[in-house]
């Protein structure tokens, strides 16, 4: 899960992090109120869930509080990568001498958290990686003793000469560690941490990840989900326990299982057509699962068949039939579908599916020449 | 032979009073696992309808059966704790099937089970079967043949669709084993290419990747460098938009790295044909071994 540059700041400040004021807003009556608390300089940012927001116009600079409430307006509304603006982030804008990088993430191959460090900051991390990647240094970290004193020192003179500066940094990376674990993040980072011309340490911004399978244990950080930032149909289809990702093709597809949902998908682009869908119904399926998948598939206007693709293990065929023919029944479905039943309940949901106008399919290979085939006509 | 499970494998269930507990102790002595007990704290001391024992704790179950093996239902609250239970009751091989562990306990987790001498298969995995032999998990039985293709896949029922098909073409399996979806697994296609290359009954692997991650990449360097056993591999993800993440939660493309292609170019770079469908694998896997 995706959280705001604002909540994320307030996670870093909570954990200790040096993190200048601010405050999000999404009024210009607020932008003014804002101005009145937070001392200038203002740097002006909107709150959006993308990258590339500063090159998009989304970032701005403001000397006076008339200035920063002109481009707080200036930004609340704006689009940016097809999302329109309606929270922006004013902070104090803090004078730069030097911007640095730290980012912590877990490491699938090592399988423990890794830090990261650069002395070049304020630039995607990645490009940095790519370019230049011996001013990037990488700390495994052992979960049961934490980062040690030692690492700190490594990261702190790889990033600077200043030993003033670097005692504020290995603060500051200590307590980025504690943040990172303390809200079961699967990413945090720093960029850029600044050392400003009178040497105070500085996270002037933050990103944070979260990872899904900890916020059954963070409710204070689950309900900072920002359902208006993300795709309608994946906020219905997560509520319904559905796993689903919009794409543009115009083969919809219901699929039990990640891996055959992605499997389903790319046959469909394999024998010449594009799918409009990832959709994964998940194990034990029931009947209001394939009603809920259907509801959200037949919201695109690009669909123009539907492809129901089961390999029943803990997934029973005659669930999925039987949510079939309700969906049929409640929605009015007028595109062509497509189904594939096969494994537990088989014969069963075969029954329930007999005599109506569904287009069987023997093979997920059939199935998916079916399903394009419908879409064609 | 076959890996990790075979007929002497004696599994204890842990959430076995739980509704998939339950349902899939059933199906496992159906197929004809020895399910010698099961685990839920305060429901000890019963028998479940299939009369298998019901116990308290992990230790107390070990003790009274002298099960080798567990298989984790429990909801994802617990199934760490649980996890480690079986570890420190010197169960050498966990199987968890649970999805939605947090990925900082699988962090903490897998540290405690190397230190124990434990195994884990998991989380969010489908289990382990040997065809014929043993079942440890939620698979349905009844596709699979036993032969000598070794299946190992970060998916569930996409490994179905696999086996179904190998069966159909007449190959049957040693073993087949999903490693489970999440970013960090207890057993990934390394060790399991490593089981199998020690294994007499496979004679050969199907490798079932997807999106996320760089194992396929390492395994593919395993297997250039003299691997011993022929490797059929397929790989979901092809059409997955970066940044998403697509069920599983393993399965993201980040920053550019995990992606389809790169998985394909690193194993026909390693000699191993990639299959374009999940029938193609079993074909291609058809004409290696003949």
């Amino acid at each position: 899960m995706k959280i705001h540059e604002a909540h994320a700041r307030k996670i870093f400040s909570d954990f200790g992090l040096p993190v200048p004021p601010s405050r999000m807003i999404t009024s210009s009556a607020e932008a003014r109120a804002a101005t009145e608390e937070i001392p200038g300089p203002f740097v002006v940012k909107a709150q959006v869930l993308v990258g590339g927001r500063g090159k998009a116009g989304g970032v701005k600079l403001a000397g006076t509080p008339d200035e920063a409430v002109e481009k707080a307006e200036t930004i609340l509304g704006m689009e940016i990568k097809g999302i329109t603006v309606d929270k922006v982030l004013i902070a104090h804008a803090v004078d730069i001498a030097h911007e640095l990088y730290a980012g912590i993430i877990v490491d699938r191959r090592s399988r423990r958290p890794l830090m990261m460090v650069s002395p070049s900051g304020g630039i995607d991390i990645e490009e940095v990686a790519r370019t230049t990647p011996e001013k990037i240094l990488k700390i495994r970290i052992d979960p049961m003793w934490g980062l040690l004193p030692f690492q700190i020192r490594q990261m702190t003179s790889f990033l600077t000469d200043d030993r003033e500066a670097a005692k504020q940094i290995g603060r500051a990376l200590a307590a980025l560690y504690q943040a990172f674990m303390g809200v079961d993040a699967s990413l945090a980072e720093i960029n850029p941490l600044v050392i400003s011309p009178d040497r105070k340490v500085w996270a002037i911004d933050a990103k944070i990840n979260i990872d899904d399978n900890g916020l059954i244990r963070r409710k204070s950080i689950a309900e900072l989900r920002d359902e208006s930032a993300e795709d309608p149909g994946e906020v219905e289809a997560r509520s319904n326990g559905l796993s689903f990702v919009k794409l543009d093709g115009s083969i919809g597809c219901i699929v039990n299982g990640a891996g055959l949902a992605m499997a389903t998908m790319d046959m469909i682009k394999h024998y010449g057509a594009e799918p409009a869908n990832f959709l994964d119904i998940g194990g034990s399926s029931s009947p209001e699962k394939v009603l809920a998948a259907m509801r959200i598939i037949l919201r695109d206007p690009n669909v123009k068949s539907i492809l129901i693709n089961i390999f029943g293990g803990i997934t029973r065929c005659d669930d999925v039939a039987s949510g079939i023919i309700e969906a049929k029944n409640e929605l009015g479905i007028d595109v062509p579908l497509v189904v594939r039943l096969t494994g537990t309940n088989e014969e069963a949901a075969k029954k329930i599916l007999a005599g109506t106008d569904l287009i069987p399919a023997e093979t997920m290979d059939g199935g998916v020449k079916k399903a394009i085939e419908m879409a064609g006509s | 032979m076959s890996i990790l499970v075979d007929e002497a494998t004696q599994v204890i269930v842990q959430g076995i009073t739980g509704r998939d507990g339950a349902f899939h102790t059933h199906q496992m002595i159906e197929y004809g696992t020895k399910v010698v007990g099961g685990v839920t704290p305060g429901k000890g001391g019963v028998k479940t309808e299939d009369g298998v024992p019901v116990f308290n704790s992990m230790s107390e179950a070990v003790a009274e059966t002298g099960a080798n093996t567990s298989v984790v239902y429990v909801p994802a609250t617990f199934a760490a704790d649980a996890v480690c239970e079986a570890a420190d009751a010197a169960i050498t091989l966990v199987v968890c099937i649970t999805e939605g562990i947090p990925v900082q306990d699988m962090v903490k987790i897998l540290p405690y089970l190397d230190s124990r001498g434990a195994r884990m298969i998991g989380p969010n995995s489908p289990g382990i079967i040997s065809p014929g032999k043993s079942k440890v998990g939620i698979m349905p039985g009844a596709i699979h043949r036993q032969g000598p293709v070794g299946v190992v896949s970060r998916s569930g029922t996409l490994t179905y669709e696999v086996v179904y098909h190998l069966s159909e073409l007449g190959l049957g399996q040693s073993t087949c084993m999903g490693i489970g979806g999440d970013p960090i697994v207890g057993t990934n296609l390394l060790d399991a290419l490593a089981l199998f290359a020690d294994d007499d009954q496979t004679d050969a692997v199907v490798l079932i990747g997807e999106i996320g991650g760089n194992d396929e990449e390492e395994a593919a360097a395993v297997i250039a460098r003299n691997y011993p056993k022929k490797v059929a591999a397929f790989i979901a993800g092809r059409t997955a938009p970066p940044g998403k993440r697509m069920g599983h939660a393993g399965a993201i493309v980040t920053g550019g790295t995990g992606t389809a292609a790169e998985k394909i170019a690193a194993f026909e770079k390693a000699g191993v044909e990639v299959a374009d469908t999940p029938a193609d694998v079993a074909r291609i896997m058809k004409g290696l071994l003949t």
